[in-house]
């Protein structure tokens, strides 16, 4: 398992706008690695930056061991790229498109079997124009993905697409990574980024500000969870005992834990050792949402 | 150079899905000619003509202007409209991300306007053929020679108006009156001999007054001098000032 991207203190501006300040993070083979943070907080810069799209002003980048700078060529050939607003032409037809793209860069799968695999094959001979925002997108993603990339750079690809879409479209991430390619997927969508991703990257106000497994980062930021159950009289004090149990108050008729970790199964545990089997054993773990806005400090 | 034949071969397809570009490449030149044909007549070269058309009948000079002319609106209308809008919409974009090269992209737009301007050219000479009775072309190698010349010039003037107009409309809005201009003023409209001294200053810097002349001296075994030269420096320019502005998005 090696390193497909390495970034350290990537920075880049446009004029006097500072688009990205100070971004490292390195991705690793065969994972889905998330980009995630609020709008202009610099996270299409940065990967445009690694695609060799763009030129950064400083910081060391090596994507595929190549220098997406001097090497830009030489790496376009071996990544695939899914652009925010970017389009085809209108009148081109979907097969057109990929025969087009599968040529550009010779050394893919055949295209009939990529416009099968992505449900594009009744839309055949239709023209972009005539497509569905869910269909152009799977269309972008098929032509990303037509030349058999190392890895894959999918940019916002669920935004404007209808809750059916988006969860469609989850699925082809996965069959992606599947498929042996390393993809890096920019969202500003919590549920997005914590159902694909196997590590996150939270960026904000031009800066990496956190970065781990969706898990470790709700356990490190927003770790506490809370275990709700009805006792009536019975005495809890022996769950003070666990570890991982940080407070317990009473609300009235129902007990609240809270705490961290294994929380539900400990509690769960010791109630059950202690004659307690509440039916309404309750979890209430913290999202990525959370995690978000503690560490932003703002609503999204 | 098998992307450039792949990029050219889409290109192509999908400027004949474009209905207005394709009336403008091919319609127009035609419609302009039988209008011209109609007000100017088909007479023979007489005494008024000796001073006007370069000395010879109105078609016989009209039929050459009218070959650099189709090139013209090809290359000066759908190409700056055609890549400004890909430009905006984001397609150069997809493209750079998928290594195609600046060059492959003008080098598609470069061949969808020689493949047109040939079409749009022989649909004219065999329509003017028909209705008109002008003199044959001195010298076909010549007259193909100079075609060659005025497509690739005149593309590389629409990639630079492509290159530097932000969008399809302000591309497509420029183009026609650059184009317009260069009918009116470039020797494709009026004869020159009848322009004021100021139209024809304004006709000397235009790529189209350079491209008629040459074409008629091929086809009528003339010599007007250096225009090849100043049509070549200006294709040149807009050669090297259309790469240098050209962007991606």
């Amino acid at each position: 398992m090696g390193s497909v991207i390495e970034v350290r203190h990537l920075a880049k501006r446009y004029g006097s706008y500072v688009a990205v300040e100070d971004i490292s993070l390195s991705v690793e083979q065969g994972e889905i690695f998330g980009i995630l943070g609020p709008n202009g907080a610099g996270k299409t810069t940065t990967v445009e930056c690694l695609q060799g799209l763009r030129k950064a002003d400083k910081g060391e980048l090596r994507v595929l061991g190549l220098d997406p700078t001097r090497q830009a060529g030489e790496l376009r050939r071996r990544i695939g790229s899914q652009l925010q607003e970017s389009a085809l032409p209108d009148r081109i037809k979907v097969w057109e498109a990929l025969d087009l793209f599968s040529s550009l860069i010779p050394g893919g799968p055949p295209w009939e079997n990529v416009l099968e695999q992505w449900g594009l094959g009744e839309k055949r001979t239709a023209s972009f124009g005539s497509l569905s925002g869910g269909q152009q997108q799977r269309l972008f993603v098929a032509l990303a993905v037509v030349n058999a990339p190392q890895l894959v750079f999918l940019d916002e690809m669920t935004t404007g697409l209808d809750p059916m879409s988006r969860r469609v479209a989850w699925d082809l991430i996965r069959q992606i990574r599947d498929a042996g390619s390393t993809v890096v997927l920019v969202t500003h969508f919590m549920d997005e980024a914590e159902d694909l991703c196997d590590r996150i990257a939270i960026i904000d106000d031009k800066r990496v500000v956190a970065l781990d497994t969706p898990d470790g980062l709700i356990e490190r930021y927003a770790g506490s969870a809370e275990v709700t159950f009805s006792a009536d009289s019975h005495d809890v004090a022996y769950l003070n005992d666990i570890d991982e149990v940080d407070r317990i108050m009473r609300r009235g008729r129902r007990i609240v834990v809270s705490g961290r970790g294994a929380l539900l199964a400990k509690v769960g545990a010791a109630l059950v050792a202690n004659g307690l089997a509440p039916t309404d054993l309750q979890v209430k773990r913290a999202s990525l949402e959370d995690v978000f806005l503690q560490i932003t400090g703002k609503e999204r | 150079m098998r992307t450039l034949t792949r990029l050219s071969w889409v290109e192509l397809k999908l400027f004949l899905r474009e209905p207005l570009t394709v009336v403008f490449s091919l319609a127009l030149p035609l419609i302009i000619l039988f209008v011209l044909g109609g007000v100017f007549g088909n007479e023979a070269s007489g005494p008024a003509e000796d001073i006007v058309y370069r000395g010879v009948g109105p078609m016989t000079y009209y039929v050459p202007a009218y070959v650099a002319l189709v090139v013209a609106s090809v290359c000066v209308i759908s190409i700056p409209t055609h890549l400004a809008g890909n430009r905006e919409r984001g397609v150069l974009k997809r493209f750079h991300a998928s290594s195609v090269s600046a060059w492959a992209v003008a080098g598609a737009e470069v061949a969808v306007a020689a493949v047109l301007s040939l079409v749009s050219a022989v649909l004219l000479l065999i329509a003017a053929s028909l209705i008109y009775d002008f003199e044959p072309a001195a010298s076909i190698p010549a007259v193909i020679g100079v075609f060659a010349l005025v497509t690739v010039g005149f593309a590389a003037f629409g990639i630079l108006l492509g290159a530097i107009l932000p969008t399809a409309r302000a591309a497509q809005a420029v183009g026609m009156l650059v184009w317009f201009i260069m009918l009116f003023l470039g020797g494709a409209g009026p004869p020159p001999e009848v322009l004021t001294d100021a139209m024809r200053t304004v006709a000397d810097i235009t790529p189209l007054w350079h491209a008629v002349l040459m074409m008629q001296d091929a086809w009528l075994g003339l010599d007007a001098g250096l225009s090849w030269l100043i049509f070549v420096g200006i294709a040149a320019l807009s050669a090297v000032l259309g790469l240098r502005f050209f962007r991606w998005e």
